[in-house]
């Protein structure tokens, strides 16, 4: 007789983000981990943006070839980090085939405008102020819930980085049906910073 | 003591925590974050705030001994990490002394560093008292005065 959980199961985190967290914090890697859970995401949690690259694969270690990349939705990562700061960790992830597509948020304690401005600049999809808040968590997961299906419309506001231009669908868990955009901006932008609020300026 | 006394008392002490300006509103939202499953959370994270702040304040002594010059930007990164694990834990007043620090590290006063180096001690030995007995006594008064959440 099988039991429950060997009857049928189901591909681990079907339907949850997975999420790669990336702090040098100890304090901050725990309180983030557990928001992201709460928020119903799978959590991978490193303390350095060397520790995220290997973790994804990008650190020149695995080949190519035959090299299944790990699957993820959302990166979120400090700024001020010893060794690689989270700035450098976005730009190695836009510059990657694989990973430019995941958004990546960046958070930080200092609200230090041209952090925040080259930040977008270079792809990240937000720029939170720490200490983050579940608020913050809850609106970004659920952002890119939605925003899994609409990834021909975010592109068309990213910068353009390269000369090639990489095919819209790209497998997730989720299925791409296009939704109207329907994201509403809280009311107080203070504690946030996103390419939208910024194009509506 | 009966249930309804403790917890009467470990609300009382929060509320003077928070009217004392030791803590802010981080604190509150981890509270939040606690449920029958995560009963600690909080106490947790300020554990390990603990750690990291103890580590962090034997190194800015160590670098403010290493005087003639003093390594500002050494200590503001130093300090950084202090205030950052400080905030997250909602310690309202040790991450005001921080601020304080970090601007005379910017300006190059080293007298202001170890003078406010020292006020920050304080605080942050007078925080940790009154948090130790505030989860000391919430602890007693049973998992219900602190987890906020429902599974």
């Amino acid at each position: 007789m099988s039991a429950v959980g060997d009857v049928f199961m189901p591909e681990v985190g079907a339907g949850k983000l997975h999420v790669l967290a990336v702090d040098d914090s100890h304090v901050d890697r725990k309180v983030i981990e557990r928001l992201l859970k709460i928020s119903s995401c799978k959590v991978t949690v490193v303390e350095s943006g060397s520790r995220a690259l290997q973790y994804l694969g990008l650190d020149g270690e695995k080949s190519s070839i035959g090299f299944d990349s790990v699957k993820v939705n959302l990166i979120m990562t400090d700024y001020s980090m010893p060794g690689m700061t989270g700035y450098e960790l976005l730009k190695k992830i836009k510059e990657s085939s694989v990973f430019r597509e995941v958004p990546v948020v960046v958070m930080s304690s200092e609200n230090i405008l041209t952090r925040i401005d080259s930040c977008l600049e270079e792809g990240a999809e937000e720029f939170l102020l720490k200490p983050v808040k579940l608020s913050d968590v809850k609106r970004v997961t659920d952002f890119i819930m939605k925003g899994e299906g609409k990834k021909s419309v975010k592109k068309s506001h990213k910068r353009s980085r390269s000369d090639d231009c990489t095919p819209p669908s790209i497998s997730t868990a989720f299925s791409s049906v296009s939704h109207p955009c329907d994201v509403s901006l809280p009311a107080s932008p203070s504690t946030f910073h996103s390419k939208k609020s910024r194009l509506s300026i | 003591m009966d249930r309804n006394q403790s917890r009467r008392q470990v609300a009382a002490m929060k509320q003077s925590l928070f009217d004392q300006g030791l803590l802010d509103e981080q604190f509150i939202q981890l509270e939040e974050l606690q449920d029958d499953a995560n009963p600690n959370f909080v106490e947790e994270i300020v554990t390990l705030h603990y750690r990291d702040s103890s580590r962090l304040i034997s190194s800015i002594e160590q670098a403010l001994k290493e005087r003639n010059p003093l390594d500002f930007n050494k200590l503001d990164t130093l300090m950084h990490q202090f205030k950052g694990s400080s905030s997250s834990i909602g310690a309202k007043k040790v991450k005001a002394e921080c601020n304080l620090f970090r601007e005379y590290c910017r300006v190059g006063n080293a007298e202001g560093c170890m003078r406010s180096f020292q006020q920050l001690k304080k605080e942050y030995a007078a925080l940790r008292k009154k948090l130790e007995a505030y989860f000391q006594l919430a602890r007693q008064a049973g998992p219900q005065e602190t987890a906020c959440r429902s599974k």
